[in-house]
């Protein structure tokens, strides 16, 4: 019989959750205790494979005796805590970090985006015409993935994924400071001059589309991209003997796209740039 | 690590550059040519990987010998660092003072902050601007705060090349230099060698800056007027009742022996008889609290530090001094370089430090200057290094210059900074005191807080404690600039007025408005001098003390035109790590510009949008700049009425 590894057991932290009391095993952020209680904390950089970057400060609660806010995905809880996420305060934050956001960046393919705008009530107009925005023209120089900056929030996650978290390639890096940060190869080079390995791990932590297979990228800009007709299947990449999951999207009876389910409890959603992109052989016809 | 290189190749000058900081390469892993034996073995693992931290210092070999670092250089530097060459641009590009694309040797950096705008930068940028065309062979860059506000406006002149063309002071000529690859006599040459190019590294500050001077002095660095004393920066000089800044003047900063002749060291000596655990009970005792800016106990962050149980422990001297209008960190190393070593060493030994690091802004050449020297001096004679006084106590001191990021001020970006990555700031916890400069529990003091901790050992705990109010003890500086007739560095205890102060500096008449604690301060108005100046007082009549920043304005001044260049400011200064910063920084500044000219109903729009914006920058951002970014424009709206 195979043994499951159940870990050292752990301590249990109690600490209040909007006036109700909260028990988490030691170590879990605030972030575990809202999602275990059922409640909606949105999170915009906050990667379930991945060390909590907290950049994006769209998870901010209130907690008693802190000057400022804290950000949900990071902060740990701690007994006697007392946190409330519901709070005026908390929300006007929320609100503004979308507003600020959707206001210079293109928020059209981040998933939840729309939603979030609509709850906190967000007017990202309320910045004037002439407000800045990103707006750079999508960089298409290889054959298998599009970064289109103009989507880039600056989560950090291909960042942290590209480097010493995942893959260790550190092929990425954010250059610049400020609004004028950017995320880039050594010396803002072409994808193919760099130390990109093209295993798509980036792709598959991007939280906003910014980073997209040319597929998706081509077929959006041709209109034929549509989600509700895709169908996925998790398979096992045939290509050498680890047998990482591979998810296949399929629109069309054509892969459009490849994922791999982060529970994987090998490979947490990565895959090398065979298993990622190298399906064509699959639908090579004659 | 299985890093990846480009094929850019670096010049002769690059190689040598980075091999004068970090040795020759021992094989072609590390950027040597290729020969039988490397086929044979490998490095990499930890031992290539752990050094890291000379990427800064790498960055900075190659922007002093060649003015910029081209893709061939960074990818040298990296083979020998063993450090991903998107990392190091990531690290190349956030630093004001680097450039990855080429430029002339020569960069001219022109003040245009708050107190060198009052007093004619614009004119004078525009000046030199159009005297320094492309062809002149310098790049004239609008610089932030150069911390020589007391002598406004100002320029501060850097020419790449090879070693110094002349020391940047006086008493360094006098004494000759040490010899060695590329030392050169005091004052030798043009500046120009082989094909009459400019290949020698020279600085020039220009303060009060002309356009001719200016010009002068960015086309010759090495005819440039030599700056005057740093005395004159302290107006009290000679005044029998100072404490912090008494041996400016008087004592010369370049001697060892004129410094112990004036009490220097004695404060060294207390503390080896009274042992660690005793030193921190005399500053927790003396209720010193951090001067720069966030006021937070001195003895308890020490003691915080000591008691942890992982080692080694680090010593962290922050002398980024950038916030706008602060100055006092500067003149306090050039005049009295020995007292910040001494404390040091004192802070190191009660928090069982065996090393130090002195983060020394990268715009503050004669301060390097003066404690490199002074660091020297005291290593060579026993006061640093592996038996301290020869109580068998090991402490060593290594300097780090700043690249020009206001945010490296804050003190974990400062960390990170040091350790070779992006200055950006950590999440807090875990604390510096827990896990601080490469993880290891670091205590983190600003210059004029180590520098109190003198009088506290020379005087006693109880003593120092009587000076200044209850809950403010001790001398406090003040840096004044803008509309006075003596601007400078003033010592007062703590409680004094703002008046007061203001008299001593001889305020001029007219005067429309005060700034405290620099850009992330407050303004007050003329009619709020009685202010006390100290930590509560201020807090209590709704403002900040902060670094001590003390700025005035006349009404000849236009305000919006101050709250501009304020977010003009925090927009280029935010590391851009979060989305309330990042974004809010630019949308303020946006806002601020579009009633720049408005009043009333017409701003009032702009003024609630401002508002939120700035709510949830205090209220989300990561660190202390973007939490207080909003801070002087609120202020200003609020207790001036701008806009009104």
């Amino acid at each position: 019989m195979t043994a499951i590894p159940l870990g050292v057991p752990r301590r249990l932290v109690e600490f209040t959750l909007d006036g109700q009391e909260a028990r988490v095993p030691e170590g879990s952020t605030i972030l575990d205790a809202c999602r275990a209680a059922g409640k909606e904390v949105p999170t915009l950089c906050q990667g379930d494979t991945l060390a909590p970057k907290n950049a994006c400060r769209v998870c901010v609660v209130e907690v008693e005796g802190s000057r400022t806010l804290v950000p949900a995905c990071s902060r740990k809880a701690e007994p006697g805590m007392e946190v409330r996420t519901d709070t005026e305060r908390a929300r006007h934050s929320r609100k503004v970090v979308l507003e600020l956001l959707a206001s210079s960046v293109d928020l059209s393919t981040t998933p939840p985006a729309a939603q979030w705008i609509k709850e906190y009530e967000a007017k990202p107009d309320r910045f004037g015409p002439d407000a800045a925005r990103l707006d750079e023209e999508p960089r298409v120089d290889n054959d298998l993935y599009v970064r289109d900056y103009g989507k880039c929030i600056l989560c950090y996650k291909c960042v942290d994924a590209c480097g010493d978290q995942w893959q260790n390639t550190f092929a990425i890096s954010v250059s610049g400071r400020g609004f004028d940060a950017r995320i880039a190869v050594e010396h803002d080079a072409p994808l193919t001059d760099s130390a990109c390995v093209y295993c798509g791990n980036c792709i598959e932590v991007c939280p906003t589309g910014a980073l997209s297979f040319k597929s998706e990228f081509d077929m959006r800009a041709a209109g034929t991209w549509d989600e509700s007709r895709q169908t996925e299947t998790t398979t096992v990449c045939a290509y050498c003997g680890v047998g990482c999951n591979l998810t296949l999207h399929v629109q069309d009876n054509e892969i459009v796209k490849v994922t791999s389910p982060h529970d994987n409890p090998v490979t947490h959603g990565n895959l090398c740039i065979k298993g990622r992109f190298g399906y064509q052989h699959v639908q090579n016809r004659d | 690590m299985d890093l990846h290189f480009g094929d850019s190749k670096p010049t002769d000058d690059e190689r040598a550059a980075v091999d004068a900081l970090l040795g020759p390469p021992e094989s072609s892993w590390e950027g040597a040519d290729r020969t039988d034996a490397d086929l044979r073995w490998a490095r990499g693992g930890r031992e290539a990987r752990d050094r890291r931290d000379l990427l800064l210092p790498g960055l900075h070999a190659l922007n002093d010998r060649v003015g910029w670092i081209s893709e061939g250089a960074l990818d040298y530097l990296c083979r020998r660092l063993t450090v991903p060459p998107a990392e190091a641009y990531g690290v190349a590009t956030f630093y004001a003072m680097f450039s990855v694309r080429p430029r002339p040797a020569t960069v001219l950096y022109l003040c245009t902050d708050l107190a060198c705008t009052a007093a004619g930068a614009p004119e004078l940028c525009a000046g030199a601007e159009a005297r320094l065309g492309p062809e002149s062979g310098v790049r004239v860059e609008r610089s932030p705060c150069l911390g020589l506000c007391e002598r406004a406006p100002a320029a501060l002149v850097i020419r790449a090349g090879e070693d110094p063309a002349r020391p940047a002071f006086e008493d360094e000529a006098r004494q000759g230099r040490s010899g060695g690859p590329g030392a050169a006599a005091p004052g030798a040459g043009n500046g120009k060698g082989r094909r009459g190019r400019n290949t020698l590294r020279a600085t020039a500050v220009c303060a009060p800056a002309t356009v001719d001077t200016t010009v002068q002095a960015a086309t010759a660095p090495e005819t440039a007027r030599t700056e005057p004393p740093p005395t004159t920066a302290v107006p009290q000089a000679g005044d029998p009742t100072l404490t912090l800044l008494k041996r400016i003047g008087t004592v010369d900063p370049g001697s060892l022996d004129d410094y112990r002749a004036h009490g220097g060291y004695t404060a060294l000596r207390r503390a080896f008889e009274l042992g660690p655990a005793a030193v921190i009970r005399e500053v927790t005792d003396s209720g010193l609290l951090g001067r720069g800016g966030a006021a937070f106990p001195t003895g308890r962050k020490w003691q915080a530090t000591a008691s942890r149980p992982d080692h080694p422990h680090y010593l962290v001297c922050n002398a980024d001094e950038s916030e706008p209008g602060t100055f006092k960190d500067r003149v306090l190393m050039e005049g009295d370089p020995y007292a910040l070593v001494e404390a040091m060493t004192i802070a190191a030994y009660a928090t069982g430090a065996h090393k130090g690091y002195l983060y020394l802004r990268g715009e503050y050449p004669r301060a390097t200057h003066r404690m490199r020297h002074a660091i020297e001096q005291a290593r060579a004679r026993g006061l640093l290094g592996d038996d301290v006084l020869g109580q068998g106590y090991a402490f060593d001191i290594e300097i780090r210059r700043g690249a020009g990021a206001y945010i490296c001020g804050e003190e974990t970006a400062l960390f990170n900074s040091i350790e070779g990555y992006r200055g950006e700031p950590r999440s807090k916890p875990p604390f510096p005191v827990e896990k601080g400069l490469f993880g290891k529990p670091t205590v983190e003091n600003n210059v004029e807080t180590l520098v109190n901790v003198l009088p506290i050992l020379t005087m006693g705990a109880a003593a120092y404690a009587a000076i200044g109010t209850r809950r403010s003890t001790g001398p406090k500086l003040y840096c004044v600039s803008g509309s006075v007739e003596r601007p400078g560095v003033y010592e007062l205890p703590f409680g004094a007025t703002l008046g007061e102060l203001l008299e001593l500096a001889g305020v001029r008449e007219g005067l429309r408005a005060v700034l405290l604690g620099g850009a992330a301060g407050g303004f007050v108005r003329p009619d709020e001098l009685d202010v006390p100046l100290t930590f509560e007082g201020t807090r209590e009549a709704g403002t900040t003390l902060g670094s001590g920043v003390v700025m005035a304005f006349d009404d000849t001044v236009p305000l919006p035109r101050l709250l501009l260049r304020i977010a003009e400011f925090f927009r280029d200064e935010s590391c851009g790590q979060c989305v309330p910063c990042r974004i809010g920084t630019v949308r303020q500044e946006e806002a601020l510009r579009r009633i720049a000219d408005r009043t009333g109903a017409a701003a009032a729009d702009d003024i609630a949008l401002l508002r939120e914006v700035g709510r949830a920058m205090r209220d989300a951002s990561i660190c202390g700049l973007g939490q207080t970014a909003w801070n002087a424009v609120e202020s200003a709206i609020d207790r001036l009425g701008a806009y009104e």
